[in-house]
């Protein structure tokens, strides 16, 4: 138990951590595809340090929930990222959540988001919180059903022991999973605020989504937020690995298999990283009334996942 | 779950057939609903061929074969040319906008896979489940041919629907007798033949192949 608890504040440090190299990796990836010098790696950790040594500046017409936004936000994040098995199935701290508890937790930092958005007043941060709303409504509803395939094939919501299911059966092509995986990833690209749907990087306003919810934000907050990105974009792919490619996960009680697990995390995030980047490079923004549709293809994704896997599976 | 990979391929099959009906519902352009028509005939070809590799009926060899000559191949060149010569690959105005027709599709998937329970319960064949998957395919491409005005996606919904009521003969039964498979293919290809001279004739006289013109009687 003890080394349980220790292994799960490890992960969640972990992650924490690592998570804006992730976001420098696919940054990089995404320089090198499209023919630009690349910014170094830890580019994202430096303008967090940057940022962290600025003075605040905020808005006359703030509330409390402007300046407490930022911790909300981080601290949901954080909390997402010790739900996940990432390295290890052994935390005694995930049956507080479990998969549908996690779309909820994502859903909270959200709210708190388009909330201190709109508490400002200014028309950008309501056209942002409005546009995020538009596009999480859809989203949620098809995360929910990939979580649901999953649970079906394994029987249970809990996180931990899907993977355990997953990672610990015979080899068997699963349509059902493969439904289930296209339809994360796009509900994660969603999610995530990526190209089709929003552009992490722009800076024409008419297109903005999420950034244009953090405009108003400076300093200190803003880093927070940065940097909860960039965990919400480790956690989705750590749930994405521990959903569809869980082998190397370390099993609960074998704690040999360490090493061996963060290697593999490491090699399936560079390739989940690349991959992100190179559709990011082929794909074009999308309308934003175009991405309705995409969610939807999404939800109908799912939803036939779930479907065959009652017909062809039981 | 199925226990041989050969079985578990025709599942994986099933559900990219399935995928491909939904596609072809909410794809816009005539010549994306062909490419996509060309696709759904190679999988069912390659399902019926790894079905017929796995039970040694080598009678499905045959409707293999067939359905990749007349459906992956004949087909699709033919109606490439035709929307070539008629000139109508523009967007394809469906009834029902595109979210509304994809929930329905959704009720009726559920529907079929209901309806297919207890019929697969009664077949013998190691491929019955993919029964519901087949019957979905077949009400999918009804439904395709009723939200569509134009005359060729009518067609190729047509064509969708005899794809799938062949693959749940062939998931039911291990297909039909060849002779009826030969009379079947070689009707509907006379038919689409047909079809395509009456496009000719429906556009000369209507000047569009739009079948909303073709409601009401008229005399001349």
């Amino acid at each position: 138990m003890t080394t349980g608890i220790l292994l799960q504040i490890a992960q969640t440090l972990l992650a924490i951590l690592v998570a804006p190299l992730l976001l420098g990796w696919t940054n990089q990836c995404r320089a090198w595809l499209q023919g630009r010098s690349a910014p170094p790696i830890t580019q994202p950790y430096r303008v967090m340090r940057k940022l962290f040594h600025k003075d605040a500046v905020i808005a006359h017409t703030a509330s409390p929930l402007f300046r407490f936004a930022p911790y909300m936000v981080f601290a949901c994040m954080a909390l997402a990222a010790g739900i996940v098995p990432m390295i290890a199935n052994d935390l005694p701290f995930s049956p507080a959540a479990d998969a549908i508890a996690l779309v909820g937790v994502f859903a909270l930092a959200r709210v708190f988001l388009a909330l201190a958005a709109m508490d400002i007043g200014t028309s950008f941060g309501t056209l942002g919180a409005r546009r995020e709303m538009m596009v999480s409504f859809l989203a949620e509803p098809a995360l929910l059903m990939v979580f649901f395939t999953a649970s079906l094939i394994s029987q249970s919501t809990q996180l931990p022991h899907i993977v355990d299911t997953l990672a610990h059966r015979q080899f068997a092509i699963y349509p059902s999973l493969a439904f289930a995986g296209v339809a994360f990833w796009m509900v994660s690209v969603a999610e995530n605020a990526r190209i089709p749907v929003d552009n992490p990087t722009t800076h024409l306003e008419l297109t903005m989504i999420h950034e244009a919810m953090i405009l108003e934000y400076s300093a200190r907050h803003l880093a927070l937020i940065e940097w909860a990105v960039a965990i919400k974009l480790f956690t989705y792919s750590a749930l994405g690995i521990a959903l569809f490619l869980p082998w190397g996960i370390a099993p609960t009680g074998n704690y040999g298999a360490l090493p061996l697990a963060l290697l593999a995390l490491a090699v399936k995030m560079a390739g989940g990283g690349f991959v992100l980047a190179f559709m990011e490079t082929i794909s074009a923004k999308m309308r934003l009334f175009r991405v309705p549709e995409f969610l939807g293809t999404a939800f109908l994704l799912a939803v036939l996942g779930m479907l065959i896997h009652f017909l062809l599976e039981v | 779950m199925a226990t041989t990979y050969p079985l578990q391929i025709v599942n994986l099959l099933a559900a990219i057939l399935l995928l491909i009906s939904f596609a072809m519902l909410s794809q816009r352009r005539v010549v994306g609903l062909v490419t996509l028509f060309a696709w759904q005939g190679a999988a069912l070809a390659s399902s019926t061929a790894i079905i017929a590799w796995s039970t040694g009926q080598h009678h499905l060899y045959y409707s293999a074969g067939l359905t990749l000559l007349l459906k992956v191949i004949a087909m699709p060149w033919f109606f490439y040319r035709l929307v070539r010569k008629l000139d109508i690959n523009r967007d394809v105005e469906p009834m029902l906008n595109n979210t509304a027709t994809m929930l329905i599709g959704i009720a009726l998937v559920i529907f079929a896979f209901n309806l297919a329970l207890p019929i697969s319960q009664m077949a013998g064949t190691v491929t019955r489940s993919t029964l519901g998957v087949a019957m979905a395919c077949v009400l999918l491409a009804f439904l395709m041919m009723i939200t569509r005005t134009k005359a060729l996606p009518q067609v190729i919904g047509f064509l969708a629907m005899e794809n799938g009521l062949f693959f749940a003969a062939t998931s039911a039964t291990y297909g039909m007798p060849l002779v009826v498979e030969l009379g079947v293919a070689l009707d509907v290809l006379v038919g689409v033949f047909v079809l395509g001279i009456f496009f000719f004739q429906i556009r000369e006289t209507f000047d569009s192949l739009d079948l909303k013109h073709m409601e009401k009687l008229r005399e001349k």
